[in-house]
């Protein structure tokens, strides 16, 4: 179905090519995965299927890609549209109608369907991904999972052969990427589609996948294969391969069921072990909530919040998708004044302070790092930091060489890969000291290497005195890093507990390794290995 | 009978709006204006629309008294509209005479009541702008537009698009200003969040532009270039002709000529450039709004109450004019008022609007956190 012929591409402003040199054959009815680390090129190879790259990006595009039979170098974007179903990373910026129906019926109205079967695909569409209570509503008032539902309908309703979708799960918590994961899987089955998927986090897809492709980056060649063959030996795997290949499980499991089978005997020798605690060496309290309430337009976002936070803490805020996790964080930050309630940051209420007084004390980085980054260079940018800070030059520059050795400092913040954006984000921030550090959603793009640093940074700022809250969707971060869970339900506290108690009490927000040793109390692979080698 | 809820065709609605205001700007008669603006009011109330635009209506309400209550203040410090009826007099700012303008002075019942009466029209304008919003969307106008002018219609909508998100841009770029602890006011400020909003407007232009590319737009399929500028080309002809002919009709002391022959002309050009175009575009459309004979007959209102005022105007210009000066109790007469009456008929001409199910109406809005802030 999709066939790349030595295909290489180098983009206008580089001279070593992002892909080279690429073989690769989708057969029709497969789900094919693609992993690999950020930058790596997956998005490029995603785009080469649909023509985007090279007709969109610019760049020079070597060899050929057949999609059916057609060629993308004489065929455009736009001429593969009824072969092709590309969703692209953000679904938001891509909608191009306002609502639901509209938006499912564009592609179709461009491609000259006829109104009856116009009429009839959306309907169909609209039940297969669950979307008929919310057919007339305005596309900006749906939640990330609807949006992505419909960013996928939209291009569903073309009856393209294949479908091409990058990183559909990655704004989603946990229940909203099931939702899309089944609607994908069914698709697969029942209408025989040719699904091209890439995914950072791998936990959430690698069953369901026919065939893996691990994109090494830098221009290295690729490896494919069935998901065992390439998650075998892939430094991007999910904890239960990497759990399975510590223990050395064969076959070697892709998912919880398969692993818990296999899981037995380690559970066995596991029995009369405990993780070791987490050593409770906690400061004075650097935040604390009474009774927080938070309402907009009548919409209740906080319903009377109690919490407290310690330095040497670390706390991470779960709950889904409009839960009130980021109004919490605003809160904290001083962004968005309590209609009720006291908010307590080192003494001070910090909605009532003048910034350079709040960044003092609290610090908050925002789902997208790079809103924080506005110079040329990151060079410059840390300069500003040092003065906006009153510290001696050179301190902002000597913190991000401790949290992240390899940025380039004389690049531009926006061509930083993800997990660099952040991390010079925050030598930002905490050129100031603050004790409070907050994070909304960290791991947002960024895929297993870099989660590793973030959670060697977090660990080290904890140890340093700094209080952390992260919000997040993601359960294996939550494992690694957090001593306490606060799980936010329709603005209430629902949960606030240490993490192992909060995590293993409820499958939507347990890790992979508690679901596979459950009942025992394990999270984290680290745990495990440290255990067995004790 | 039972009628079951539909959308009217937007193009009715607008025609209706744009009567009821043509009707407007031909009189200053406060009696004749509230009365449209009730009749405009009543059929809003009877069949507003579920969307997003139809919250505007509140908006233009606001804007149109603002208009009238910035006359009137204009009127108490500049005006000198003559006139016997002195109310009182503000101190008088000295001012060269050779300017022409004066601050301060005597104040006198015509010149306020004139005053009230221009703010009166341009408001009763904009209600109608209003109203045309809360009966039928923009966006749904857009999408009606012929096939010739798909391509305008889509570059239309989407700069409308770009205004809400420049907000929700600027929200994000104040709140990273707030949390980097710098300044959000000020010249600086102002400086150092342009290119972040900027950039962010340009990004999400063209992220759009490639899912739309990616989404087929643009598709020639195999009709000849030649056909399809051939088709552009009339429509936007017969298009210019028509505004010519209707500045023709509506100025005063144009040649007769640039009135309606021009508008026909135009007429004619456009309609053949559209059916060439239609042909040529290789579009179909998802539920078309259809135009039957509840849109003929809102559309004919919006006819009828417009020419019974324009031929009013022609007839006896002073029977639509203000009954300032000199000043005197208002009239109004029998045949205007029976065909205001007549701008009222669509709340029972049109069919009833759908309503979304109870369940979705009731999150068909939920309030989003302010510009920028997501939770």
């Amino acid at each position: 179905m999709i066939r790349f012929d030595h295909v290489s591409v180098t983009y206008s402003d580089t001279t070593r090519p992002v892909l080279r040199d690429v073989d690769l054959d989708v057969e029709a009815g497969e789900l094919c995965l693609v992993v690999g680390s950020t930058g790596s090129g997956k998005s490029t190879l995603l785009k080469c299927i649909n023509g985007l790259v090279p007709h969109f990006t610019g760049g020079t595009l070597s060899g050929r890609v057949l999609v059916d039979g057609r060629d993308t170098r004489e065929h455009r974007p736009r001429e593969l549209a009824d072969i092709v179903g590309y969703v692209g990373q953000d679904p938001l910026s891509g909608f191009v109608s306002d609502t639901v129906e509209d938006e499912l019926a564009y592609g179709m109205e461009s491609l000259g369907v006829d109104p009856p079967t116009m009429r009839r695909r959306v309907e169909e569409t609209l039940d297969l991904l669950g979307l008929a209570d919310v057919r007339s509503r305005p596309l900006l008032t749906l939640s990330a999972g609807q949006q992505q539902r419909v960013a996928i309908g939209s291009v569903m309703t073309m009856h393209p052969k294949v479908l091409v979708l990058d990183e559909p799960t990655s704004a989603l918590d946990p229940p909203a990427a099931e939702e899309v994961l089944a609607a994908l899987t069914r698709l697969v089955h029942d209408l025989g589609l040719t699904v091209v998927i890439a995914e950072h986090r791998l936990e959430r897809v690698v069953q369901y996948a026919d065939r893996v492709v691990h994109v090494p980056g830098g221009g290295a060649s690729l490896v494919v294969g069935s998901p065992r063959e390439v998650m075998a030996a892939s430094p991007v795997a999910p904890p239960v391969v990497r759990l399975a290949r510590r223990v050395g499980w064969s076959p070697l499991p892709l998912s919880v069921r398969d692993a818990r089978t296999a899981a037995g005997s380690l559970r066995d020798r596991l029995r009369d072990r405990r993780p070791p605690s987490v050593p409770a060496a906690l400061g004075e309290t650097a935040a604390s909530l009474r009774r927080v309430i938070v309402t907009f337009d009548g919409v209740t976002a906080l319903a009377g919040v109690d919490l407290d936070v310690r330095r040497g803490e670390v706390v991470a805020v779960m709950g889904r998708n409009g839960a009130g996790k980021s109004t919490l964080l605003n809160v904290l930050a001083g962004l968005q004044p309590p209609d009720a309630g006291v908010v307590d940051v080192a003494g001070v209420a910090p909605a009532r302070l003048a910034a350079p007084d709040v960044v003092r004390r609290v610090a908050l980085v925002p789902q997208n790092p790079a809103d924080l980054l506005w110079r040329e260079t990151v060079a410059a940018e840390c300069a500003d930091a040092d003065i906006d800070a009153g510290a001696p030059s050179g301190t902002t520059l000597a913190l991000l060489a401790t949290l992240a050795p390899q940025v380039d400092v004389d690049a531009h913040p926006r061509d930083l890969s993800e997990g660099q954006r952040l991390a010079v984000a925050l030598s930002v921030l905490l050129a100031r000291r603050p004790p409070l550090l907050l994070l909304d959603e960290p791991t947002r793009g960024l895929d297993y290497a870099a989660k590793e640093r973030l959670t060697a940074i977090v660990h080290g700022l904890a140890a340093e005195g700094h209080a952390v809250v992260f919000a997040t969707h993601d359960v294996e971060l939550v494992a690694e890093v957090a001593t306490r869970v606060v799980v936010l339900a329709e603005g209430e506290a629902v949960s606030d507990g240490p993490t192992a108690t909060v995590v293993t009490a409820s499958p939507a927000f347990a890790p992979q390794v508690a679901k596979i040793l459950a009942p025992e109390p394990w999270l984290t692979v680290g745990q495990v290995e440290a255990a067995l080698a004790g | 009978m039972t009628r079951l809820p539909r959308t009217l065709h937007p193009l009715a609605w607008w025609l209706w709006a744009a009567g009821i205001a043509t009707a407007a700007s031909q009189t200053s008669q406060p009696v004749l204006l509230l009365l449209l603006i009730a009749a405009a009011a009543y059929v809003v109330a009877a069949r507003r629309a579920v969307t997003p635009w139809s919250a505007s209506y509140a908006t233009f309400l606001r804007i149109a008294v603002v208009v009238l209550v910035v006359r009137v203040l204009l009127y108490v410090l500049l005006g000198d509209a003559g006139g016997s009826h002195v109310l009182f007099r503000l101190p008088r700012v000295p001012l060269p005479a050779g300017w022409g303008v004066r601050i301060g002075g005597p104040l006198t019942a015509e010149g306020l009541i004139t005053a009230i009466e221009d703010g009166l029209r341009l408001g009763t304008v904009l209600v109608c702008i209003g109203a045309a919003n809360a009966v039928a969307s923009p966006a749904r106008l857009l999408k009606a537009l012929p096939g010739a002018l798909y391509e305008v219609g889509v570059a239309v909508s989407v700069a409308v698009s770009f205004a809400p998100q420049a907000v929700v841009a600027i929200g994000r770029a104040r709140r990273a200003r707030r949390l980097r602890g710098r300044s959000e006011h000020g010249l600086r400020a102002l400086r150092g969040m342009a290119v972040p909003v900027l950039e962010d407007a340009l990004e999400r232009s063209v992220d759009l532009a490639a899912a739309m590319d990616a989404r087929g737009f643009g598709r020639r399929g195999t009709v000849p270039a030649l056909h399809r500028r051939a088709a552009t080309s009339l429509t936007v002809l017969g298009l210019l002709a028509i505004c010519a002919g209707t500045y023709g009709l509506l100025a005063a002391g144009s040649p007769a000529v640039l009135g309606v022959p021009l508008m026909l002309a135009g007429a004619a050009i456009a309609v053949a450039g559209f059916a060439i175009g239609n042909r040529a575009s290789g579009r179909s459309r998802y539920r078309p709004d259809v135009w039957r004979v509840a849109e003929w007959a809102v559309a004919a209102t919006g006819v009828v109450v417009a020419a019974a005022y324009v031929i009013a105007a022609h007839r006896d210009p002073t029977s639509l004019d203000a009954m300032s000066q000199p000043l005197r109790v208002p009239d109004a007469p029998w045949p205007l008022v029976v065909a205001t009456m007549v701008a009222a008929l669509p709340a029972w001409l049109a069919p009833p609007a759908p309503r979304p199910s109870s369940r979705t109406r009731s999150v068909a809005m939920p309030a989003r956190t302010p510009a920028g802030v997501t939770s």
